[in-house]
């Protein structure tokens, strides 16, 4: 599905991003992990061409990206980035039809089918019920779907998700997850997810990309990724590894520098 | 369910569109000379007809070629000006911007003086003629000083617009302090916004620039919404951010010099305007832009019919009605806004 190439990006004079190289399959769900500055977000940015690197390229099913149009990119890949500001809010309906705005081309108006779908996915993501309450009005978890939702109506392939769990509590992260898992599962959505929380990657993701320094540490199934030795050495601090007792998932105990 | 269509554009731009003609029949009809309503009428129909009659002479001339010809340019400077500062508010995502925030103001008002102190403050071509150069100049200065690499960075834009305008408002001090005394009322009055020096030839100059730059804007008033989220938020769902912010910056910039190269700086409706219709119909720019336009010219017309009638003889400059008027209603539409969403 996307095939990276030995890709390097740099802001300035400092390569935030060093000879990456990586494929995500059709219908993974792949976690991005790393401590902060490691290049979780950058690599996102690139992965939808806001950024483009200065060497390596990315293959789109086959396709170079820098040749794709930005409307066909956004008609193939969606964004879930980290929250967004809300100058002038809009309704939680209004929001998701934006995601039709690809297909809309020079019309200025959506039709009664960019409506249909976005009700479909509405309802998929369950936020019907508050179709008319203003994006301000929404607590944090709300918006996330109706962030996934407007992501639907982009009738995607792959979906790029930016911490999606930040400031998310456990109920809330638990079902926005799962959902996401869901879309995964059942509806074959390539998922590729940058997060913080290594517990949550582990449980959720097939496969994990850990990144150091701008470069790509190790890469496998959870079980190869989240070990002793890697994480400590990635994010140089001490920890405990075991498996979670439910699922056999790697599972991350944080441990006090005083000692125990 | 609730969502801006074409048919509820059209409606409520039919709507407003009676509205401002409307105000436009009051307004000239109303003066220190009040010619009756049937009369401004018949007037007015004579004249579209090609017909000479409905009144006498002076009524003829009051309304054909003052009353109206002023009208039509307090409209379409309203109009500009708000589309302008709804542009603005979304492209910097500033709630505070309005149309003279990147100093095309300031550009404006330097040539406007250059113009009064070289004895051109009574002519009705040289002036605006001045003033639009000076806010042009200022445009490509703000713009080359505000772009890094191609691209515009708004906070970079906005500096260099707040630089560019604080230098060119030291330079309007500097004409200030040396100029007499008559040229000072005109440059204050120019100042303040005002439209007793313009005549029905402005309209002419304005107008195609007004009309090319709303359109252009409102062709991208669905990419506005996008933006105004922040640009990734645009670039994930697809559109060419770059080519958006620079043909709109552009707009709204055009706008404004012409706008105020015709009667100075009218403080406030580009500011208010804007908001007061996002309270009324929400941030929608498909039909933000259209509705801030109609009444915005609207407002604009009435409040100069208030500057010219309140005090007559004596003209006010509009931009003290504007503000007086302007600023306690739009408190009212803060504080009511619950209410104006349920209706």
């Amino acid at each position: 599905m996307i095939e990276v190439n030995s890709i390097s990006f740099r802001y300035h004079e400092n390569w935030v991003l060093q000879d990456v190289s990586f494929r995500v399959e059709k219908g993974e769900f792949v976690g991005v992990i790393g401590p902060n500055g490691s290049g979780k977000t950058t690599l996102l940015k690139i992965l939808y061409r806001l950024l483009a690197p200065q060497k390596g390229e990315i293959l789109f099913e086959l396709v170079p990206m820098k040749k794709m149009d930005r409307t066909d990119i956004a008609k193939r890949l969606a964004v879930v980035a980290q929250e967004t500001h809300l100058l002038f809010p809009f309704s939680v309906l209004e929001t998701v039809l934006m995601g039709r705005s690809p297909y809309l081309g020079d019309s200025m108006f959506e039709s009664e089918k960019d409506l249909e779908i976005a009700k479909k996915v509405m309802e998929w993501t369950n936020i019907l019920p508050f179709s008319e309450r203003p994006m301000d009005e929404l607590s944090g978890g709300e918006r996330k779907r109706v962030f996934i939702a407007r992501a639907l109506a982009q009738e995607p392939e792959v979906i790029l998700l930016d911490e999606p769990t930040a400031n998310l509590d456990i109920h809330h992260q638990i079902d926005f997850l799962d959902l996401i898992l869901a879309l995964n599962r059942e509806r074959g959505l390539t998922i590729v997810m940058a997060s913080h929380d290594m517990n949550v990657a582990s449980e959720f993701c097939d496969r994990l990309i850990l990144l150091q320094g701008g470069r790509i540490y190790q890469m496998g199934t959870p079980g190869e990724v989240i070990t002793q030795e890697n994480i400590e050495s990635v994010y140089g601090c001490g920890v405990w590894i075991d498996q979670n007792p439910i699922s056999g998932m790697p599972r991350i105990s944080l441990l006090k520098k005083g000692g125990s | 369910m609730k969502i801006i269509t074409q048919k509820k554009v059209l409606t409520i731009s039919i709507f407003l569109s009676l509205l401002l003609i409307l105000v436009i029949f009051v307004c000239i009809m109303t003066g220190s000379v009040r010619v009756p309503p049937f009369r401004s009428i018949r007037i007015l129909f004579q004249s579209i007809l090609g017909l000479k009659g409905g009144g006498s002479e002076t009524e003829r001339t009051i309304i054909l070629s003052l009353r109206l010809p002023r009208a039509i340019l307090a409209g379409l400077v309203g109009a500009g000006l708000s589309v302008s500062g709804a542009t603005f508010q979304a492209l910097l995502r500033n709630p505070l911007a309005d149309p003279y925030i990147l100093g095309v103001s300031s550009g404006a008002a330097v040539g406007a003086i250059i113009a009064i102190l070289l004895g051109l403050g009574t002519s009705s071509f040289g002036l605006p003629l001045a003033s639009f150069l000076g806010a042009l100049l200022t445009v490509l200065v703000v713009f080359y000083f505000g772009r890094q690499d191609g691209k515009i960075h708004p906070h970079t834009l906005l500096l260099a617009g707040v630089i560019t305008g604080s230098f060119l408002s030291a330079l309007i001090m500097f004409f200030i302090s040396v100029s007499q005394r008559e040229e000072l009322h005109t440059i204050l009055f120019w100042l303040m916004g005002d439209f007793s020096f313009s005549n029905a030839r402005a309209i002419l100059i304005i107008f195609p620039y007004i009309l090319l730059g709303i359109t252009l804007l409102y062709l991208r008033s669905r990419h506005l919404n996008l933006i105004l989220s922040g640009e990734e938020n645009a670039v994930q769902l697809g559109v060419d951010v770059e080519r958006l912010k620079l043909v709109s910056y552009l707009s709204a910039s055009l706008i404004t010099a012409a706008s105020v190269s015709v009667c100075g700086l009218i403080g406030f409706v580009g500011l208010i305007i804007p908001h007061s219709v996002r309270l009324i119909f929400g941030p929608d720019h498909r039909l933000l832009i259209p509705a801030s336009a109609l009444i915005g010219a609207s407002f604009l017309i009435a409040s100069d019919t208030f500057a010219r009638t309140l005090l007559a003889p004596v003209e006010l400059p509009v931009g003290v009605i504007t503000a007086a008027f302007g600023g306690p209603f739009f408190i009212y539409l803060l504080r009511t806004r619950k209410v104006i969403k349920t209706l």
